[in-house]
């Protein structure tokens, strides 16, 4: 039987069961399930039960930590010592971590089980899920469709009750996306707020760690183990972090909530309006005074984001060049063959579409037009963010423009796939704060919302999202095929 | 020659001693075993993340300060991408448009009494590559990543200088201030102090800068100016033979003595620099640069002034004396011994003992005569105990490893016979011996002196006091 966190910690603390017990039962689940769904890239049964064994050990002694005992899934993305680390790419298939990342480090710090590591969009370059080495990602709701992507593995996990909790990264809307579209809540904290040390890069001014789970309640006890300022990124923020959840239950009461006006334009499904405005008027009754608002440079984030994107990522991959790890071709003849031929067999078609655009993007001659210009926007974005926050202390809209589509759908058209993103995006430029939690469903598919934050203020979300699960059910639904 | 005028333009790659690299805590001492002294992040592991040290920031404002240049108070690192085994990461963490030193200039010497500015553009913080090693393994290359991310200044000069002389002048002042300012160790033979020429030539009165060559691979001041001067012979040939001097980087190979293309301005790679997003902009503050600034040594002119305002040293001694940390240092040491002696012991340094180190191929910090030997010396000279000619058969047995000064005065005894009743009698034995000489030299022969005190001298031994000895003689033989 699936769990949230927070039932896991409470049978935990009071002996209904072991950690060895409900990691075996989750080990099970992802054994009977998995084959259906491909969420695992590498399921680590031998580490989750010497965890365990070691948790029910720590438990018994009366020294629990925070997530002592409970079972989690992480990203293929963050490195995990010994255990390969493929980022969903056939480049590091043979890529055995030789050092944890700092979010790993923490979750060990505080007791959590690592149950395996879960598949993504080749270097997380995907809103399908469908760009993985290792094959796509069904969608628990109906598995024909996508799970979003690119942590589609993390909240489709979740989604069908395979972990209680998963990590992901967002980096234009990889964990609000799919949490959206498999009906899981999922949070991508302020850029710096996490640290990206051992999380494989990206988009490195734009990537950032979060949870997934099935509450607020239960992604405020896994973003408090993950958040923190760290040494060893100096992106990551020296402030403090609060008690996310004592900052639960405190109501929305006179909470300003603004409505961007792009949000709910042209290209979102008028479904997905109707749900959200439903959710709007439930937040109205619990106090919340609502307000619409603008973002005018939205339609800029796009084009934005992709430009710095690629620029980042088409150097930060430069380092998968088949000489130190990673794939190497047979016999190459020379250094440039090598080169070549590991980069065009290692990399999927997708990857090497962002490289060569980022590559162009970053030429003598263009740098001026596309760099440079796209740094300009990214200032006029973020700034579009910080007059709403003079007014409002939330934003909130539709997390996606449409539900989840079929498998195979948008694999011939990258802008429309690139559009899945249109309002998670500008979040990453600006490096704000947002979540997604379940709103509804259409057509047994389901409907997520997004909330957007100040800078730093994950607990106002977290809090405002707790509230609106108060009065709802949406997140307590498990698809009936994994019940 | 006389209608050609050459341009040349330096770039210098000073490795910082610090003990730590500039983007990990991996050790950059030199010679460890391949790949021992690199951890994840020099290796580029996926995931890893570079964090700066602080200090490499702190040599680089040190640099600054000394050659009075601007330091901006935001400076930013970029990617410098481009594919090499030796690069772990696909790119090299550098320093585009925001570099931490701006303009700034230093003055050289390039012969007695020359005085010429040379302006510095800029100097920047990188970190080094590894290196590849092709001759270890048959078919293979080897790569050995311990000197990846070892902290760099590079140091780029305007194209001021006008001959090898000049450049090589401009190189070893370069030298001289890191070593001063304690940030390389100046080591030439293990790559920590690399200099790249740019060279060019114009018929002189032209305004326009010909087409430059990049000369790479030198690593001493004599091949430094070999080969601009082979590189700017080369170019000259060329364009009178009716050519034209392509943009290229060459090589110097000091065997054969010659340069040759190594990539051309078409083979040239488009480094698509960008700030690097994992670092944040350095932040200085007008109170580190105070706090720096203090802290700074005496440096080469300042120093130079000094010698010859407060101890009276000519202008080129003072150069000399100055021109090295080392030396300066071997020379206050000694000084502090036998202080007042400033002349003589100038002219100790810098005539017989850098004789005797040029001959033996030695640096001055490695000299078997140590400065306290030396002040002991000429404390010798100055008491009287031996004579200046004597000295030079102490300092000979001294640098074999016979002892201090006093040791071999004592053993071979060499103490000059100062007593003057010793003297005396001396002298009125040679004056009874050769009564033929008193008559001339009293009839008026001042010459003959000379054979008196030779003969005095050599019933002494060369021990007696040539000036007393002199003196005693004149008062004898009047008449």
């Amino acid at each position: 039987m699936a769990r949230s966190v927070t039932e896991i910690r409470q049978g935990l603390a009071a002996g209904e069961f072991s950690s060895v017990e409900i990691t075996q039962d989750y080990l099970a689940r992802i054994a009977q399930h998995n084959p259906a769904l491909n969420c695992f890239i590498s399921v680590t049964d031998d580490i989750a039960l010497a965890q365990a064994r070691e948790a029910d050990a720590a438990l018994a002694r009366g020294e629990a930590g925070a997530l002592t005992g409970v079972p989690l899934a992480h990203k293929d993305l963050f490195c995990t010592d010994g255990v390969k680390t493929s980022c969903g790419s056939r480049i590091l298939d043979n890529f055995i971590a030789p050092y944890d990342a700092t979010i790993i480090e923490n979750f060990r710090r505080d007791g959590a089980v690592m149950l395996g590591k879960t598949n993504m969009d080749e270097f997380a370059m995907g809103s399908s899920n469908e760009n993985s080495w290792y094959g796509s990602v069904a969608n628990p709701w109906n598995t024909a469709h996508v799970p979003g992507g690119s942590s589609g593995g993390s909240a489709a996990a979740v989604a069908a009750g395979l972990a209680p909790g998963a990590t992901g990264t967002d980096t234009g809307g990889s964990i609000r996306q799919p949490a959206a579209l498999c009906g899981v809540t999922g949070i991508k904290p302020t850029y710096g707020r996490v640290s990206r040390y051992g999380m494989i890069a990206y988009g490195s001014s734009l990537d950032q760690g979060g949870p997934f789970a099935c509450s607020a309640e239960d992604c405020a006890l896994l973003l408090q183990t993950m958040s923190g300022f760290d040494r060893r990124d100096s992106t990551s923020a020296e402030q403090a972090v609060p008690d996310y959840c004592g900052a639960l239950g405190k109501g929305i009461e006179g909470l300003k909530i603004g409505l961007p006006k792009e949000y709910f334009a042209e290209g979102l499904d008028d479904r997905i309006a109707a749900v959200i405005e439903t959710a709007v008027a439930e937040l109205r009754k619990l106090g919340a005074e609502i307000q619409d608002i603008s973002l005018p440079n939205t339609g800029l984030s796009i084009p934005t984001y992709y430009v710095i994107a690629m620029a980042e990522c088409s150097s930060n991959l430069s380092r998968f060049d088949g000489v130190r790890f990673g794939y190497r071709c047979e016999n190459p003849v020379d250094l440039e063959d090598l080169y070549k031929r590991s980069r065009g067999e290692g990399f999927g078609a997708e990857v090497k579409r962002r490289i060569m655009i980022g590559t162009y993007a970053l030429s003598a001659g263009y740098y001026d037009a596309y760099y440079l210009k796209a740094q300009q926007l990214r200032r006029m974005i973020k700034q579009d963010f910080q007059q709403a926050f003079d007014s409002v202390d939330l934003i909130l809209g539709p997390t996606t423009p449409e539900t989840a589509f079929k498998l195979g759908a948008k694999t011939d058209d990258p802008v429309s796939m690139y559009l899945q993103d249109i309002y998670t995006i500008s979040l990453n430029l600006a490096g704000l704060p947002g979540m997604s939690l379940p709103a509804g469903f259409i057509d047994g598919l389901p409907v997520g919302m997004q909330l957007i934050g100040n800078y730093f203020d994950e607990a106002a979300l977290l809090n405002a999202a707790h509230s609106y699960q108060q009065v709802s059910d949406w997140h307590l639904q498990t698809p009936e095929a994994f019940k | 020659m006389s209608e050609w005028e050459s341009v040349i333009g330096l770039e210098i790659h000073a490795q910082l001693a610090t003990r730590s690299k500039i983007f990990s805590g991996a050790s950059t001492a030199f010679g460890a075993e391949p790949n021992t002294q690199a951890c994840a992040v020099d290796l580029g592991l996926p995931g890893v993340l570079p964090v700066l040290n602080q200090e490499a920031v702190t040599m680089a404002i040190r640099f600054g300060v000394a050659i009075d240049a601007e330091i901006d108070h935001h400076s930013v690192f970029a990617r410098k991408n481009y594919f090499y085994p030796d690069l772990p990461k696909g790119y090299q963490i550098s320093q585009y448009e925001l570099p931490i030193v701006g303009k700034g200039h230093v003055f050289i010497s390039p012969a007695e009494g020359e005085l010429k500015e040379v302006g510095i553009t800029r100097a920047h913080l990188e970190e080094d590559a590894g290196k590849s090693i092709h001759d270890q393994f048959p078919e293979q290359s080897a790569i050995d990543l311990n000197r990846a991310g070892t902290p760099l200044l590079e140091i780029v000069s305007e194209p001021d200088m006008r001959s090898a002389k000049e450049a090589v002048a401009y190189a070893r002042k370069i030298h001289s201030l890191v070593r001063y300012l304690e940030i390389c160790d100046g080591n030439m033979q293990e790559g920590s102090f690399r200099c790249d020429a740019n060279v060019s030539v114009r018929r002189k009165g032209e305004q326009k800068l010909g087409t430059r060559a990049e000369l790479k691979n030198i690593n001493s001041f004599r091949f430094l100016e070999r080969a601009i001067n082979i590189e700017i012979e080369r170019q000259i040939d060329l364009i009178e033979d009716g050519g034209s001097v392509v943009q290229e980087t060459r090589l110097y190979d000091s065997e054969r003595d010659e340069t040759r293309s190594m990539r051309s301005k078409e083979e040239a790679n488009d480094y698509r620099y960008f700030p690097d997003p994992d670092l944040l902009p350095v932040a200085i503050t007008d109170e580190d640069i105070e706090r720096i600034r203090a802290s700074l040594p005496e440096l080469p002119e300042q120093k130079k002034k000094r010698y010859i305002d407060e101890l009276g040293l000519s202008d080129y001694n003072a150069e000399l004396l100055t021109a090295n940390r080392d030396t300066a240092s071997y020379f206050e040491t000694a000084l502090a011994e036998i202080p007042g002696q400033n002349a003589q012991l100038a002219n100790w340094i810098l005539g017989d003992l850098t004789g005797a180190l040029n001959k033996a191929n030695l640096e001055i910090g490695e000299s078997p005569i140590t400065p306290l030997m030396l002040a002991q010396l000429i404390s010798r000279i100055s008491d009287d105990t031996i004579s200046g000619k004597m000295a030079k058969e102490v300092f000979e047995a001294m640098w074999q490893g016979d002892g201090s000064a006093d040791d071999i005065i004592e053993a071979r005894g060499l103490k000059q016979i100062t007593d003057s009743g010793a003297i005396e009698s001396l002298i009125d034995a040679v004056i009874a011996a050769n009564p033929e000489q008193v008559e001339q030299y009293r009839a008026g022969k001042d010459k003959v002196l000379g054979f008196f005190v030779g003969q005095v001298m050599k019933q002494s031994q060369g021990k007696a006091n040539p000036g007393q000895v002199n003196a005693i003689l004149r008062e004898k033989l009047k008449p």
